[in-house]
């Protein structure tokens, strides 16, 4: 893991200082609201209907044991006891005050972590494969670069009043984890046909009002010019991106207006004008970094475990649990466990502080100290010894913390909604209660297989409804909630847009919808065949037959 | 048996903590929403208004705004789900917010969901 | 109004043109950007120094061929949190731009060191906040991570100091 240096620890004590200092300035009236908001959501906080809101970095998803511990140790003393972790690998405490927040920072700061550019027109915490370092399936480990960008970025003196907020996705395997198609740029690491590895630059995706899959500007970026190729990039879109309509100001617009080919060459023209200063400094940098990121000191284990074997065999329940919850791991003997933060009608991404810590004893002594936080709003333990998988079962069972239903149809990513957002229109989380609910039969959703189901309780798509399988947006109808539901969404390496399926459905209504639409897909669906590959092999029609012909 | 009464009432957050508070008829800022003074006419709720803009320059509370509402039998009851949420807490953690707090409302904020 | 310039206050020498109107025969003078393209011939030859105020919708390289004679080039600021003048004025120093380049507008003290950073030197700043609040703000970061910036005395850029010396870093056991 990452590791601050003299200059890290000045750079975010400096920051703090600063923000603290903002803050005074406030409270006494020096700076108006206006003025101040920008400075407040650059450094994390909102102001939501209930409270402030806090939303803390977890850089490329990554964080240790004792920043687990951290994290737990602010959600008892200034908020909750609970902390909400988000869809870009953030943790959100909803019940702060503007007067603690710079003690909050600084406590932070003692742990390496910090909440800046959380929020903003200005580049966001950049977010990776929540499986970096440990997935079968990798190239190299994504968060290297994922640190670099998260430095470079960080108060960018260009870049820090951009026409609106920017997101970054960087993914080191070609099975996508990152959703780097729907982020302003998503970056591809990919080997060419000589054996080279390069990144494929994505410009333009993102979900929100006008769902967008982004376009290539890059096929083979080497790795030395990623920093001044994205200085060229941010640097046409600071310029040329829409500031007069906030809905229209993404960068997606920009392209989308432009076209790929036009934006494609501005960008070009703005990375050959620049001048060109060696990239040795950050070619030096890069491998620093890496340094830290080396593999962890695994051990040479046979692929075969007696004692999981075993351990399944005894018990139905954790054998459910392996069968659902284990990533392929890239070292023979071990597993990548993930943590559902989705029991049974929970609230999905919430941990108490007390299962923070749990989960933080876990990986310390499992998982080389590190837990990762993905973007499904699940907690990862990325390097476990199969042998250990049973006690690490049995200690997740005590602490409420062993649904079995990792990416099936319980595992449902929702944003907080109405219940606390200042900006939605509807509730989302009850909404996802009662799914979750309803499908509690872990036989049934075992049926039913692979399935996202995405909520947002807002047209911004926090939860990002319009990539999830099932997609439920929602809205407000002359103050009423309500539901509309879209099929046929994916955020992997195949990303699609959800189609909306109709006319929408009140809160009550949903579950009984979502249960109509999987029995409609269990009756036709083919051998093997996931509720996605099955939507994209027979369409809509369907879906709104079961849905609508009866009404 | 009292008649409901429908009008205007103003909330805000306060400045230091953004706990959502409500305007009452002596000129402070309550949690309780049933504190709320309710202005039954357009006049009386720019008075309102034009009060909070003062205290939102004097840094007491900011974003104060007006809502509809209605009161029967001494309680406040805001127009829409949004507004009664902030007078209450979220619906799915009863456990925490004003209606933990004994600061709630005399209603549940998802009447009819 | 007062200017804001190497940490103190200095009074603005210039004279502001408008679109037309009479010019001053001697004088340093400011004229807006589309003076400067009508009036090229007679403004390059006048007595005096030269500068223009850009918008921030034009493009920086539609100065290039006037830099080498402008001694100042003014940027506006609509709003603190419209963001374009800052890539204008990178762009400018990038080009080898050496004059005054003068941020006006909406200018608060906390955007204040971001300017400074890609190459403003000059700021209209009104008379809201005393000297000793922008003196402050312009250096409550010590340290930036990006190159090529513009810094002053004490202000370090992370990525060339750790990079100086022979590679230290290689020393320190932190693998995992």
């Amino acid at each position: 893991m990452y590791r601050y240096d003299e200059f890290d620890h000045q750079f975010v004590r400096d920051r703090t200082n600063q923000f603290r200092n903002q803050a005074d300035r406030r409270l006494k009236g020096e700076l108006t609201e206006e003025e101040f908001r920008p400075l407040r959501l650059m450094n994390g906080l909102y102001l939501q209907l209930h409270a402030y809101m806090l939303r803390v970095a977890i850089p490329y998803g990554t964080l240790s044991s004792r920043q687990m511990r951290q994290l737990a140790f602010i959600a008892d003393k200034w908020d909750k006891g609970y902390g909400h972790f988000t869809t870009r690998q953030n943790i959100q405490y909803n019940w702060i005050k503007l007067e603690d927040t710079a003690d909050i920072l600084d406590a932070l700061a003692e742990v390496e972590m910090h909440a800046i550019q959380t929020s903003g027109n200005c580049i966001r915490n950049v977010t990776t494969d929540h499986w970096a370092g440990a997935a079968a399936d990798e190239i190299a480990d994504p968060r290297p670069v994922g640190e670099l960008l998260r430095q470079w970025s960080s108060l960018h003196p260009e870049f820090s009043y951009l026409p609106r907020k920017f997101k970054i996705a960087v993914t080191g395997a070609p099975n996508d984890r990152a959703a780097v198609k729907v982020h302003d740029i998503g970056l591809r690491l990919h080997k060419n046909a000589e054996g080279a590895v390069g990144w494929e630059v994505i410009v333009g995706g993102g979900l929100g009002r006008t769902p967008m899959v982004g376009v290539t500007v890059r096929d083979f970026l080497p790795e030395h010019e990623l920093i001044g190729y994205l200085e060229a990039i941010m640097r046409v879109y600071n310029l040329y991106g829409r500031r007069d309509n906030k809905y229209k100001a993404r960068i997606k617009i920009l392209v989308h207006e432009l076209g790929a080919e036009k934006f494609k060459s501005e960008v070009e023209a703005e990375y050959a004008r620049r001048p060109h200063a060696s990239t040795e400094v950050e070619e030096r940098e890069l491998k620093r970094i890496a340094a830290y990121f080396a593999a962890p000191q695994l051990e040479k284990l046979p692929r075969w475990s007696a004692a999981f074997e075993e351990a399944k065999l005894k018990s139905p329940d954790f054998a459910r649990w392996a069968k659902n919850n284990l990533g392929p791991h890239h070292a023979d003997g071990y597993a990548i466990v993930n943590i559902s933060l989705k029991p049974d009608g929970g609230i999905p991404g919430d941990a108490t502080s007390d299962q923070m810590r749990v989960m933080a004893d876990l990986a310390e002594r499992y998982s080389f100290d590190e837990l990762r936080v993905s973007h499904a709003q699940n907690i990862v333990l990325p390097h476990v010894k199969k042998d250990d998988l049973f006690a690490i079962w049995q200690a997740l069972q005590g602490a409420d913390l062993a649904a079995a239903n990792y990416g099936l149809a319980g595992d449902i990513i929702a944003c907080p909604g109405l219940d606390y957002c200042a900006l939605a229109t509807a509730r989302s989380i009850p909404i996802s209660q009662s799914i979750s609910r309803k499908f509690a039969n872990s036989a049934r959703q075992d049926e039913i297989g692979k399935l996202k189901i995405n909520i947002s309780g807002c047209i911004n798509a926090c939860g990002h409804h319009h990539v999830g399988h099932i997609g439920i947006l929602g809205l407000d109808k002359k103050g009423e909630e309500y539901y509309q539901i879209t099929l046929g969404g994916s955020s992997a390496e195949n990303a699609s847009i959800g189609t909306i399926l109709g006319p929408g459905f009140a809160g009550h209504e949903v579950a009984d919808a979502i249960e109509t639409i999987l029995d409609t897909y269990l009756k036709l669906r083919e051998p093997d065949e996931e509720f996605l590959a099955a939507y994209r092999r027979v369409g809509p029609k369907p879906f709104k037959e079961a849905l609508y012909a009866t009404a | 048996m009292t008649a409901t009464e429908k009008g205007q009432l103003v909330t805000a957050n306060r400045l230091r903590d953004g706990i959502a508070v409500f305007l009452t008829r002596s000129g402070q800022w309550s949690e309780v929403i049933d504190d709320a003074a309710l202005a039954l006419e357009p006049q009386a709720a720019a008075a309102l208004e034009l009060r909070a803009k003062d205290d939102e320059k004097a840094t007491l509370v900011t974003g104060a705004y007006l809502i509809d509402a209605e009161r029967r039998e001494g309680r406040v009851r805001a127009a829409h789900i949004r507004e009664r949420m902030r007078a209450l807490g979220p619906t799915v953690r009863l456990d925490l917010g004003k209606q933990a707090e004994g600061k709630g409302a005399g209603f549940a904020a998802p009447e009819g969901v | 109004m007062p200017l804001l310039k190497n940490n103190t206050l200095i009074s603005d020498t210039w004279i502001h043109a408008g679109v037309d109107g009479e010019l001053p025969n001697a004088g340093d003078v400011i004229v807006p950007f589309v003076r400067l393209l009508k009036e090229w011939e007679s403004l390059s030859q006048r007595d005096g120094k030269l500068g223009v105020e850009l918008g921030n919708v034009d493009r920086a390289e539609a100065l290039s061929m006037f830099l080498p004679r402008l001694s100042a080039v003014i940027l506006p600021f609509p709003a603190f949190n419209d963001g374009r003048a800052y890539s204008i004025a990178r762009q400018l120093r990038e080009m080898g731009y050496r004059g005054e380049l003068r941020a006006t507008g909406n200018v608060l003290p906390d955007q204040l060191q971001l300017m400074l950073q890609v190459g403003f030197d000059t700021f209209d700043i009104g008379e809201r906040f005393p000297l000793s609040t922008w003196q402050q703000a312009s250096k409550q970061m010590s340290l930036a991570y990006q190159r090529g910036l513009f810094r002053r005395g004490s202000e370090a850029e992370i990525w060339t100091e750790r990079h100086t010396d022979a590679e230290p870093w290689l020393e320190q056991p932190h693998a995992g």
